[in-house]
């Protein structure tokens, strides 16, 4: 091995391709869509759909394959390219818009989760919705509850086991659920629930439940009318005596106490694989932010050099020069998290380093970029206060900036959660 | 395809300079700070770790591999041991890479096989200039023509080991046509002057001078690259990123030294590490280091790609304001993480702080 920065020239076209998509399908409906929270995005469903359903159709196949034991059709020679292929396109697709992306067709964190620990059998049953048909499926991930954020042990959503009709049934309230309305009323989807199956076990008694489109007793209760990504809707999910099959849960159904045991941890670590793709949201924000200043400040007879001495910059000058070194350190620290994965080696530190930093540089490049503006990036005239708005989730989602740093905090010091909470 | 490790030489490398920073520099690093200097052979182990030789053309004597991502890797551990040693052993560089890289035939047969010695050459550059508002690119030293001699005036500052050094490379704007040069100029050259040692914040253990040339007369063939010249600009590209590189390393040092420290020291019935309040800052220190980092091999590696300058540049530029600012960070919250020990000259901290205030001002004294 060697360092390199080089992006493996087969993946250009596709990263081309979603510049079109997000050029032509996503920022001429960026106003409209952030206006009209909740409404479906249908023309942009449609438009992604084949494609999206197709690259899943593969996905799924290589899965399976993999399962029984095939490798995959030719010898893989050198790592993977799978998770880069995956970063640069929602970066592309984030500077289209951000929160039209999140709407992309498929089985999104509730796919991922059932990637991660489901059977064979279980991914052929769930996500073939996402891989085949002619109208849009998607996927979500319900895990926040009222009373339980960062903190997931504390989630109260129960799954109790009813032997005489050998189904789940679940009973709890769920909140912020990314797509829940998309997953659970708007099309064939499904949500994965977070649910506790031993409560004094803590944890270790957390299982992630399929819970199907069109399952009695799931109830979205409310939209939330949010800061950002008001394309994308946020669900509020009650569920009343839910019952669902039994084999739909993932992971074992057995409790083994201890810290780090169960479903829980594997869960967890699928956020090592969907943090980077956070920041990679974030990064694509960040780029339309820059890149839109830019070209508004050259309009405007400003130049950004990149050979001058700090005395003979302006403020402004300086201002975009630390945006951009900013905006590429996240970038560089994304890759090498992706990079990680791609080479199949851990990656919980760097995942959770590229995630924190993303999060506050796409944080402060929105906030700088209206500031730098004006008054015309106050305005509703341009995108950049929406960007401004939709970049802040991504310090929030899949763990707060602060989350990430505590993760990193752990990681640096060798301590445990408990060591250090 | 994209891959942040380095080959097994470059690990094998990381390792060997790794080893003498920790076990030969870091013991002595305080008493030099303190005495103005680093001991002869502590600086010579240093130079024998080969990097310049094995940038040396082949036909030459060298094994003629120049990178620029091996120069960083290189340079970060030298650092991490300690900045003036740093500076130190890299500062026969400072001449024979411009050399390497633009040097003609003749200045490349009479000055290159000295850097081949066991011993290290005594060669230095000149690059910065006293007072505020240095620009490097509009250099107040000039260079004019008198015949077959050039005249060189002006004032330098901060020029690593100038006072022992045989040949220096001064560089200077050509008073007629405002080029930007290099001119290789030898000890006793007349009008040359050592004016005095400097006497700085930080990065005490190295020597440097303020350097006068007052008509200093040097033979036209003297000036790097003959009648082409030098690619000015990616001289101070590949400065920039030896010196972000540098940054990283001494970030690095205060980041572990920090990180150490908070897990032994207890208040309150526990280490400090296991407090958010420390612990939040140790987690920034790590990602600002590995952010600085980042940027720093991605510049390197744009350079050993060749690609086009105005990329280099920007890359360059960048990873070196970043690392100018990460470097000052890390180090603050080092000496805050330590408290009152923070401030103490007996604990390395301070020093580092003071050493990494200097990167903002520090150009053309490290060359990858």
């Amino acid at each position: 091995m060697t360092i390199s920065f080089e992006i493996p020239e087969k993946l250009l076209p596709e990263v081309e391709f979603i510049k079109g998509v997000a050029e032509w399908g996503m920022r001429p409906v960026s106003r409209e869509l952030d206006e009209n929270e909740h409404a479906r995005p249908t023309a942009f469903a449609e438009m992604t759909w084949p494609f999206m359903r197709d690259t899943q159709k593969r996905n799924l196949e290589r899965m399976l394959a993999a399962a029984n034991g095939e490798t995959s059709e030719k010898k893989r020679s050198g790592p993977s390219t799978q998770i880069l292929r995956l970063m640069l396109m929602i970066e592309m697709l984030s500077w289209g818009d951000a929160g039209i992306y999140l709407c992309l067709p498929g089985g999104a964190l509730g796919g991922a989760a059932i990637e991660a620990v489901g059977t064979p059998e279980q991914k052929i049953r769930f996500l073939s919705r996402f891989a085949e048909g002619e109208v849009p499926a998607w996927g979500a991930m319900a895990m926040t509850e009222p009373g339980a954020g960062s903190d997931t042990s504390a989630i109260r959503t129960t799954a109790v086991f009813d032997k005489d009709t050998n189904e789940w049934v679940l009973n709890g309230e769920k909140i912020f659920c990314t797509n829940g309305k998309l997953a659970l009323e708007e099309s064939n989807g499904l949500v994965v629930v977070w649910a506790t199956i031993d409560r004094s076990a803590g944890r270790a008694g957390m299982r992630p439940f399929v819970v199907e489109a069109g399952t009695p007793g799931v109830k979205v209760t409310k939209l939330e009318i949010k800061h950002g990504i008001r394309a994308s809707d946020t669900a509020a999910i009650v569920l009343d005596n839910a019952r669902i099959p039994a084999d739909n849960i993932l992971g074992s159904p057995e409790v083994q106490r201890g810290e780090g045991s169960g479903g829980f941890k594997g869960a967890m670590a699928t956020f090592d694989a969907t943090r980077p793709l956070v920041a990679a949201s974030a990064l694509g924000i960040g780029r339309a932010c820059v890149e839109f200043v830019k070209q508004t400040l050259k309009e405007n007879g400003v130049e950004i050099p990149y050979d001058q001495p700090y005395h003979k910059l302006t403020a402004v000058q300086r201002d975009v020069l630390e945006m951009e070194a900013q905006l590429k350190a996240a970038y560089l620290l994304t890759l090498r998290a992706v990079s990680l994965l791609d080479h199949g080696e851990p990656n919980n530190l760097e995942s959770a380093m590229c995630k924190a930093k993303a999060g506050k540089v796409v944080t402060q490049i929105g906030q700088k970029s209206v500031e730098l503006l004006g008054v015309l990036g106050y305005s509703k005239e341009t995108l950049v206060e929406k960007w401004m708005r939709d970049g802040k989730i991504n310090d929030l989602y899949e763990g707060t900036g602060q989350i990430n740093t505590l993760i990193v905090a752990r990681r640096i010091l060798n301590y445990s959660s408990k060591e250090l909470s | 395809m994209v891959s942040f490790q380095p080959t097994d030489e470059q690990q094998q490398l990381i390792n060997a300079i790794r080893r003498y920073s920790t076990d030969d520099v870091r013991a002595i690093a305080h008493e030099s700070d303190e005495g103005g200097g680093f001991p002869a052979d502590v600086i010579e182990t240093g130079w024998q770790i080969g990097l310049v030789p094995t940038a040396i053309p082949e036909e030459l004597g060298g094994l003629g591999e120049m990178s620029a991502v091996t120069g960083v890797l290189a340079a970060e551990e030298l650092a991490f041991g300690d900045l003036s040693l740093a500076f130190n052993v890299m500062s026969p560089a400072l001449f024979a890479y411009p050399v390497i890289l633009y040097g003609t035939a003749e200045q490349r047969e009479t000055w290159l096989p000295l850097f081949l010695d066991e011993k290290m050459p005594r060669a230095t550059a000149a690059l910065l200039e006293p007072g505020v508002f240095f620009d490097a690119r509009e250099l107040k030293t000039t260079a004019t023509k008198a015949g077959d001699k050039v005249r060189l005036n002006g004032s330098k500052a901060y020029v690593p080991n100038a006072e022992n050094a045989d040949v220096m490379l001064v560089y200077a704007r050509d008073s007629e046509n405002g080029q930007l040069d290099a001119y290789l100029v030898q000890k006793g050259t007349p009008g040359v002057s050592i004016e005095k040692k400097e006497d700085l914040l930080g990065i005490r253990a190295l020597p440097t001078y303020r350097v006068q040339l007052s008509d200093a007369e040097v033979d036209a063939p003297c000036r790097l690259g003959g009648a082409v010249g030098c690619n000015y600009e990616n001289i101070l590209n590949r400065g920039r990123v030896a010196l972000s590189a540098l940054a990283v390393g001494v970030a690095r040092a205060a980041f572990e030294y920090a990180r150490d420290y908070a897990k032994q020291r207890v208040a309150f019935g526990v280490p400090i590490a296991q407090k958010q309040a420390i612990a939040f800052m140790l987690a920034e220190m790590a990602i600002e280091v590995d952010a600085a980092r980042m940027m720093t091999w991605e510049a390197a590696w744009r350079i050993d790609q060749g690609q086009d300058a105005a990329e280099i540049t920007k890359a360059a530029y960048l990873a070196k304001q970043y690392a100018d600012k990460a470097v000052l960070q890390v180090t603050d919250s080092a000496v805050q993480i330590l408290g009152g020990y923070g401030f103490i000259r007996e604990y390395p901290a301070e020093r580092w702080l003071r050493n990494g205030r200097g990167f903002p001002m520090f150009e053309g004294m490290a060359i990858v």
